[in-house]
C-alpha cells in the first residue's frame, strides 16, 4: 500500500514544474500546456484523498475539473488562434492588446 | 509491488512534466505532457479509478493534446524556438521556491496525513456506486458542467472563424 503522502508529495511537485512553466516559458502555447500539468496535479491528489478517505466526492470533483479543463482549452486555442492571426506572435510578454 | 508501480509511474511522470517544461520545440513538450497524462491515468488506476482512467485517456490524450497538436501545427512555431525562457525569472523563482518549499514543510509537519495512510484500506467505490454519486447528489452540477461544454463549443466556434469580408 503506497502512503498517501507520496501521491500528495508527486502531486505537489508535479504542480511547481507546472508553475515553473507558466511563469517561466515565452511560448504561450507551453504556458497552456504547463497550466494542464498544474490542473492535472490537482486530480491526482483528489483522487488519492477520495481513496484514503473512502467518499466518492473527490472523484466527482475530478470529473468537473475535466470538464472545466476541456471548455478552457478550446476557448484559449481559439482565442490564441485569432490573435496569432492579427498580431502573428506566441511571445506572452507581447500579446498585451489590452494593456494588462 | 504497488510501491514498485508507484515510483516507476511517478518517476517518469516527474521526468515528462520537466520535459514539458525545459523542451526546446513546443511539439515535444506536447508529446512529453501526453506521456505524462498517461502516467497519471496509471496512477488513477493504482488508486483504485479505473473510471477516472479512462476518461483521463479519452478526454486529455484523445482530445485535449490533438486540439493542442493541431493548433501547434496550424501556427507557425518556428520563430519563438531560439529563446525559451523570460528574461527576468528572479522573482518568479523566488514564488516558485517559496510554493515548493511551503508545500513540503505542510506536507512533513502535518498529523492527519500518516493518519489517514493507515486508514483508508478499502476500496474506494466501483463505476456504480460513483455514477449513482453523480447522477443522484450531484445532478445540477453535472447539468451545469453539460451547459458550460455547450457554451465553450459555440464560444470556440465563433471565436476561431475568420470574419466575413
Amino acid at each position: 500500500m503506497v502512503p498517501l503522502s507520496w501521491y500528495l508529495a508527486l502531486g505537489a511537485s508535479l504542480f511547481v514544474i507546472g508553475a515553473a512553466g507558466v511563469l517561466l516559458r515565452r511560448n504561450v502555447l507551453v504556458v497552456l500546456m504547463s497550466l494542464e500539468l498544474m490542473l492535472n496535479s490537482v486530480n491526482i491528489n483528489l483522487v488519492a484523498f477520495s481513496r484514503f478517505l473512502e467518499n466518492l466526492e473527490g472523484q466527482i470533483f475530478t470529473i468537473f475539473v475535466i470538464t472545466v479543463t476541456a471548455c478552457e482549452v478550446a476557448v484559449a486555442l481559439a482565442i490564441l488562434v485569432t490573435v496569432v492571426r492579427n498580431k502573428a506572435t506566441l511571445e506572452v510578454d507581447e500579446i498585451a492588446i489590452m494593456k494588462g | 509491488m504497488e510501491t514498485a508501480f508507484f515510483l516507476l509511474f511517478a518517476g517518469i511522470a516527474a521526468l515528462s512534466a520537466l520535459m514539458v517544461v525545459v523542451a526546446r520545440n513546443p511539439v515535444h513538450s506536447a508529446l512529453s505532457l501526453m506521456v505524462c497524462f498517461i502516467q497519471i491515468a496509471a496512477l488513477f488506476v493504482l488508486l483504485g479509478s479505473p473510471f477516472l482512467a479512462v476518461i483521463q485517456i479519452f478526454v486529455y490524450v484523445g482530445a485535449v493534446m490533438v486540439l493542442f497538436l493541431f493548433v501547434i501545427m496550424m501556427l507557425d512555431v518556428r520563430k519563438d524556438v531560439h529563446v525559451r525562457f523570460r528574461t527576468s525569472g528572479v522573482p518568479a523563482l523566488t514564488v516558485l521556491i517559496l510554493l515548493g518549499g511551503e508545500m513540503l514543510v505542510l506536507l512533513l509537519s502535518s498529523e492527519h496525513i500518516p493518519a489517514l495512510s493507515t486508514a483508508g484500506e478499502g476500496a474506494a467505490g466501483s463505476v456504480k456506486e460513483l455514477s449513482l454519486t453523480l447522477f443522484a447528489d450531484y445532478l445540477l452540477p453535472f447539468e451545469i458542467a453539460s451547459v458550460v461544454l455547450l457554451v465553450a463549443l459555440i464560444g470556440a466556434v465563433v471565436l476561431a472563424r475568420r470574419e466575413a469580408e
